[in-house]
């Protein structure tokens, strides 16, 4: 269980769109409203009938999809629909997900320091509190939006698409989600993305792999960040690379140093293959 | 803690449920997760008892399965798993994970008090 975060209440988030854009500063977004065909569909996906034991228990059972009714079937509906449209409008979205402090904004600044305006980038930052990190990002000219969740420890596909709907409509290519700093929440979360790639710093355990496996498995890539730091920090990039294949066989593997710029050509190519 | 906003969303259903097929009081709610779903199960009984109250689901037990994992060995071949392992069971040999599941779904319902108990 997360102690440093108790998401409670999931209809009460922020989003805060890039001032440079042209919208009002501080925005708050409310619930979607759901219309009456939402029940509906969820008693046809369902399946659900009645049997009436020996005892005279009752119970029903949903025969839905995979042998049961989603639980997250709104948000997953949600992630299709931004799925969708970032399909349409030919988006590559990558979801950035790490603990906290592994280098995603310092990453990105850095990211966007190269490709950006070349390739049209923008950004939607997810954190608790704070505008503090879409302000380290807007120096470099891409829209940024900030989402603050308030307690909640994970961006879930309706803040997503609340917040890129404050995004300009043109000129975008790449958008970076980078999700609220939490190895466990944001794995439950389907946003819609194109891809996940998740950060492990150097001054972390080399066998968080192994320890969080929901959010390794299936990413696209895993950076291994700060990397100047792995041999102060005795961090073992071997064993690191070994618990990574473990769990995500198919992750890309790529070592990295913001700071010194080391590793970052090969981040930079692996995004131009995605772009492809 | 993202057990909570599952507890919401798994709720929200079953309130919905409930008013569909007139359930009033729940004695069980069975939950099938697979063994990527992220869910800690202590967490989301937890919440979730925490959070019935009030709701047709107040006194239910919630009853959860794991749908097993794929997991393979280098020398002994591959096999499933209801939870993680890196080192393989039989050899402890580095065990890599191949295939599991995301799903996180309500698979059945027991009603307490059936209004009648229909003997036929």
């Amino acid at each position: 269980m997360c102690e440093n975060c108790g998401c409670a209440n999931n209809d009460h988030f922020h989003v805060h769109p890039d001032p440079g854009a042209g919208h009002p500063p501080h925005e708050h977004h409310e619930p979607h409203e759901q219309g009456p065909a939402h029940s509906h569909a969820h008693a046809e996906a369902g399946g659900w009938h009645a049997h009436t034991a020996a005892d005279g228990s009752v119970s029903w059972h949903s025969h839905g999809g995979h042998g049961g009714q989603p639980v997250l079937d709104a948000n997953q509906r949600e992630a299709e629909r931004n799925r969708g449209y970032f399909r349409a409008r030919d988006l590559l979205v990558l979801n950035l997900v790490s603990s906290p402090g592994a280098g995603k904004t310092t990453l990105l600044r850095k990211t966007l320091e190269r490709l950006h305006p070349q390739v049209g980038c923008a950004v939607v930052v997810g954190d608790l509190e704070t505008q503090a990190d879409a302000e380290a990002l807007r120096p470099s000219g891409a829209p940024v939006v900030q989402i603050t969740t308030g307690t909640v420890c994970h961006l879930d596909a309706r803040m997503v698409s609340a917040a890129v709907d404050t995004l300009p409509k043109e000129g975008v290519r790449l958008l970076f989600i980078e999700n609220v700093g939490n190895l466990v929440c944001p794995a439950s979360f389907d946003l819609g993305e194109s891809h996940r790639i998740v950060l492990l710093a150097a001054t972390e355990g080399e066998n968080k792999p192994l320890k969080y496996p929901p959010i390794f498995h299936g990413a696209r890539a895993v950076l291994i960040s700060k990397t100047d730091l792995a041999e102060p920090a005795g961090f073992d990039l071997a064993l690191a690379r070994e618990a990574i294949t473990q769990v995500a066989p198919q992750a890309e593997i790529i070592e990295l140093s913001s700071r010194t710029g080391a590793g970052l050509d090969a981040w930079i190519s692996l995004l131009e293959r995605l772009l492809a | 803690m993202h057990e909570v906003a599952i507890s919401e969303a798994l709720l929200e259903q079953l309130v919905t449920l409930a008013g569909q097929h007139g359930w009033t009081r729940l004695s069980r709610v069975w939950v099938r997760m697979g063994l990527l779903s992220g869910v800690v199960p202590e967490a989301l009984e937890f919440s979730f008892s925490a959070m019935a109250v009030g709701t047709v689901a107040e006194e239910a037990e919630l009853v959860m399965e794991t749908i097993p994992g794929r997991f393979g060995c280098g020398a002994c071949g591959e096999f499933d798993l209801e939870r993680f392992e890196f080192a393989c069971p039989q050899c402890g040999g580095p065990l890599q994970l191949l295939k599991a599941g995301r799903e996180l779904m309500i698979s059945g319902v027991e009603l307490m008090d059936s209004p009648t108990h229909p003997e036929t």
